[in-house]
């Protein structure tokens, strides 16, 4: 009560005042008519009440004066005090609001990616108890359409299970084709998720009878702005989906972008239409792992019990189909990141950053506690007469806390106001060119609170750092010697410690940063079993334009023919999915005379890829023994294999391995008749993986992706490829660009880590310079007069230097030793991220002695020519 | 020891006032204590209203405007709870305070 009584008092001081005074008034007037009553003439009356108050102004001051011995008006002074000390040195005020800046921004920055991807549910109504079911054991654990039916029927613990699928198709729109990303869901996802449909309507349960039987489409809101101008009478309309027709049922809201935190599909379609959209039936294939179950938990059902009763239902499952089920287990997991596939890496990663990013955040507050110690070292007389003329060292304490604090909230703000327009522009990066893959980082009120916490928090921490100090002022000594500081900077001070681990900060994060970028540089030479350099790539799926099995195979030889006769290219080839791409595919393998085809008897799970005769020519993939396919490999031809050095390894002890047979299931055998070198086939960081080559002749594909060797241009060859494919079928959208640029995602990860690891360690670096240069420039500050009498004495500049700087050096020194060891030990976690981190690279090693050494340099330059400069005469005047 | 001075007994004096009076403003306070010391004490006016506006934002006394019996307007104040509290100390040390000072006076 009181305390809101004296803040609102502070700010209506003025009204305060009018109350004072028309109370005196009220007063003297009482005053006065009692005086006349007892027979005073009126002007004696009022003078007589006028003598006894004094002078009314006065009183009112004293009123008004009362609140000023409550702490908060002293607080109100202090803040008007601390704010005129910061004006008088703008330079330092600059330096420590830029500083906080950078540190609290990079904080926020990291904290709102982490709380957009980790934190954050997904957006829809009651996000809490909605779970992605899995498979046991952990990595890319999708599940099957018929386990989803069964899971959906039998469990007793979710009161709704929806399904989907995220993909890729060709809508044409009747005048335009587009290649879209959308999603293909079970009939009760929107009701499940309790989204409203922006236009129009959502389809339903009701609306599902049997495979292909519901034609619906939902529109995303931005595609429908994009791509159908916004029109409001859009439902109804007629579309095709890779040629199949769709009648558009409504339009989902624009906050609603589907069940990924970062996928944003075109539109969504009944999942029973599957097999008439993909040319496939995934509906029954209990072993086609290609979609993700989302839960929504029944009230007051934990998670625990509704993973015991999942699991008593896959139990079920794997007695009755041991084939597909067998081991089969269920695990809940927050939804948004495919399951925990990328959830475990992102939040590791993450979290990685963010200790990092606040080990920055440290280093700029023990700068920054340097400085404020030095200022109050400065201030040192001023602050022992305040305390021998009574003041108490709390109130001392106080006002330096605010001015610490009033900095560390402006840092704040400024750091707050930058990263949330670095976050706006990362919100609209879309960081992959084929895949609509981005996310919401837009920053909350949980972003806001933080960045409010760690403004505060940091004012306080620099604000108390150089309190010991303050604490152990000895007034009478003070004022006699003029300073305290030299209690704070004599001995091996906590600052020293403070500085040294924020150089090896620095040196580590340059160290990491430096091994990620060469990491990076070499991953774009390592062995991929191929070679990306020269290859032009156009891919497709022949079933957007409605052309599936001999018809696409048709199709694909009349590519590869036509394409060879584009002048300039030296080889062509075909593959199904591209290495190193989005869509990697992999089959169990059994040994040659298996019956019981269930996990636990299969030899390994490799990827599988379908190739043309040529195509490890136009890729360069070394053949080492046996041959190509031709296309005589067909389907009356014996079913034919080339596999990898791993695959031949892992099968037959030894190397070679053709000739032998292996199976993919029950009557599916083949022969291997080629060995090629190992590659990578899903990630750079991956280690020798199996991998199998199907004849395309033999193994059907409509997924294709032409590769085209060249020594022209990529845009010659790019507007060539394009003609050429127009004239085969103009229905049929197709990506072209080349093999380097295609593998950006893959080097996605890579590229993310080398630009945090590089951004911290510009931070650490400029911190790291500061922090140097503020300890160099004020011990030689404070040195003046004994490096004065030094060089009277006869010093010469040497010594004077090792004097002088001695100790900065020395902590430059064990710092950045320090930091390179622990370098080369998170190098190795940095090796999951980044294809071949290795600190023990000498280009590694000699970049950050070089970087650690300019950096030192650059600090201690100024503060070493303040000391070479010292002019002994007039420093011996002066005093 | 508890801080004794000539504004603790302003203090006490205006607290007691106020808890013999139901409600009243700061020149029937000046009267009162004028009245029942038997002309002995006078408070300064000067002093009274920074007392007064202290031990307002202190909560031991609450304020109001209201019209006197002569129809003119006035501060009225009255004790909280928690000046009732302060009061029962102030009464406290200025007894402390009286023989501490009677103590010294009779020591010979």
């Amino acid at each position: 009560m009181s305390i809101i009584n004296r803040i609102s008092n502070l700010f209506r001081r003025s009204e305060l005042e009018r109350e004072i005074d028309s109370e005196l008034a009220s007063h003297i007037e009482m005053r006065t008519a009692d005086n006349i009553a007892k027979g005073m003439s009126p002007e004696e009356a009022r003078r007589d009440a006028l003598i006894r108050f004094g002078n009314p102004l006065v009183t009112r001051e004293r009123v008004t004066a009362a609140d000023a011995e409550m702490t908060l008006d002293s607080i109100w002074r202090d803040l008007h005090y601390s704010a005129r000390q910061l004006r008088r040195s703008p330079a330092f005020t600059l330096t420590a609001v830029l500083t906080l800046a950078l540190g609290i921004g990079a904080n926020v920055i990291v904290f709102s990616i982490f709380n957009a991807l980790i934190l954050r549910p997904l957006d829809v109504p009651q996000p809490q108890g909605l779970y992605n079911v899995v498979q046991g054991p952990k990595g890319f654990v999708s599940q099957s359409y018929p386990d989803y039916l069964d899971y959906e029927r039998r469990n007793k613990t979710f009161s709704e299970m929806a399904a989907y699928r995220f993909l890729d198709a060709g809508l044409s729109t009747g005048s335009a084709a587009y290649k879209s990303w959308f999603y293909e869901v079970s009939g009760n996802y929107f009701d499940m998720l309790g989204v409203q449909p922006m236009l129009g309507r959502f389809f339903q349960p009701s609306d599902e009878h049997g495979p292909n039987s519901a034609p619906y489409i939902v529109l995303a809101e931005p595609f429908w702005r994009s791509h159908f101008a916004a029109d409001p009478n859009i439902v109804g309309a007629k579309v095709e989906v890779n040629k199949q027709p769709f009648t558009v049922l409504g339009v989902a809201p624009a906050s609603f972008h589907g069940t990924d935190l970062f996928l944003w599909p075109d539109f969504w379609v009944p999942m029973l239409d599957q097999p008439q959209i993909e040319g496939f039936d995934l509906l029954t294939r209990r072993i086609a792992h290609a979609i993700w179950i989302l839960g929504r938990l029944k009230p007051g059902v934990t998670p625990e019990q509704a993973t015991d009763n999942l699991n008593s239902v896959a139990a079920q499952l794997a007695k009755e189909n041991p084939a597909a089920d067998d081991g089969m287990r269920a695990r809940l997991v927050k939804p948004g990141l495919m399951g925990d596939f990328y959830r475990d890496p992102t939040r590791a990663f993450l979290l990685g950053i963010m200790a990092l990013a606040l080990l920055v955040l440290l280093a700029a507050c023990t700068n920054l506690a340097g400085i404020f110690a030095a200022r109050a070292a400065d201030r040192g007389r001023e602050l022992a007469i305040r305390l021998a003329i009574g003041s108490s060292r709390w109130c001392v304490l106080r006002q330096l806390l605010i001015e610490a604090v009033m900095v560390s909230l402006l840092g704040g703000i400024a750091g707050t106001l930058l990263s949330a327009g670095l976050l706006g522009a990362l919100t609209r990066w879309q960081p992959l060119v084929e895949f609509p893959a981005h996310v919401n980082v837009v920053p909350d009120v949980r972003v806001y609170l933080i960045a409010l916490l760690l403004s505060v928090g940091s004012g306080l921490l620099f604000g108390l750092l150089p309190s010991r100090q303050i604490w152990r002022t000895n007034a009478a000594q003070a004022i006699k010697s003029g300073t305290t500081g030299t209690i704070f900077f004599r001995r091996f001070a906590l600052r020293d410690l403070l500085l040294g681990v924020q150089i090896a900060l620095c040196t580590l994060l340059v160290t990491s940063a430096l091994v990620a970028l060469r990491g990076m540089q070499r991953s774009l030479h390592a062995p991929m079993g191929f070679q990306p350099q020269g290859l032009m790539l156009a891919e497709t799926d022949m079933h957007m334009a409605g052309h599936a099995d001999k018809d696409a195979l048709t199709l694909q030889k009349r590519m590869l023919e036509e394409a060879g006769k584009i002048p300039g290219v030296t080889a062509v080839g075909i593959i199904n999915d591209r290495q190193l791409g989005a869509g990697v595919s992999s089959t169990a393998v059994w040994r040659q005379g298996t019956t019981d085809f269930r996990t636990s008897t299969e030899v390994m799970t490799p990827d599988y890829f379908s190739i043309s005769p040529g195509y490890l020519r136009a890729a360069q993939t070394q053949l080492l023994a046996g041959r190509d396919f031709t296309w005589n490999d067909d389907e009356h031809a014996p079913k034919v294999a080339i596999v990898n050095q791993t695959f031949a390894r892992r099968l037959s002890g030894s190397a070679s391995a053709v000739g032998m047979h292996f199976m993919t299931g029950k009557d599916e055998s083949f022969e291997i008749v080629g060995i090629v070198e190992d590659g990578k086939y899903e990630s750079l960081t991956e280690d020798h993986q199996p991998a199998i080559f199907f004849s395309l002749g033999q193994n059907l594909e409509s997924d294709t992706a032409l590769i085209v060797r060249s020594q022209l241009p990529a845009v010659e060859i790019a507007s060539a490829l394009h003609r050429m494919l127009a004239q085969i079928d103009p229905n049929l959208p197709f990506m072209i660009h080349s093999y380097p640029e295609a593998l950006a995602s893959v080097l996605f990860p890579a590229r993310v880590a080398s630009a945090s690891l590089g951004i911290m360690g510009l931070l650490a670096a400029m911190l790291a310079v500061t922090g140097i240069f503020g300890m160099a420039a004020y011990s030689v500050s404070k040195r003046m007069r004994e490096l004065g009498v030094r060089v009277v004495l006869g010093a010469r500049p040497a010594q004077l230097m090792r004097s002088a700087l001695g100790r900065p050096l020395i902590l430059l020194l064990a710092g950045s030793a320090a930091g390179l060891l622990l370098g080369v030990v998170a190098s190795k976690l940095l090796a999951q991220i980044v294809y071949q981190a290795n600190p023990r690279d000498p280009l590694v090693l000699s970049g950050v002695m070089c970087t650690m050494a300019l950096l030192g340099l650059l600090a201690i330059w100024i503060p070493a020519r303040h000391a070479l400069a010292i002019d002994p005469a007039g420093l011996l005047r002066e005093e | 020891m508890a801080r004794n001075d000539l504004q603790g007994s302003l203090d006490l004096l205006v607290l007691k006032t106020l808890s013999q009076a139901r409600e009243m403003h700061g020149y029937g306070i000046v009267l009162h204590i004028q009245h029942a010391s038997d002309e002995l004490l006078s408070v300064e006016e000067g002093s009274l209203y920074p007392a007064l506006h202290r031990m307002e934002q202190s909560g031991w006394i609450r304020s109001e405007w209201k019209l006197t019996e002569t129809n003119r307007k006035a501060k009225y104040y009255r004790l909280t709870p928690l000046g009732r509290k302060q009061l029962l100390e102030a009464e406290k040390s200025f007894e402390q305070l009286v023989k501490g000072v009677n103590a010294v006076l009779r020591y010979a």
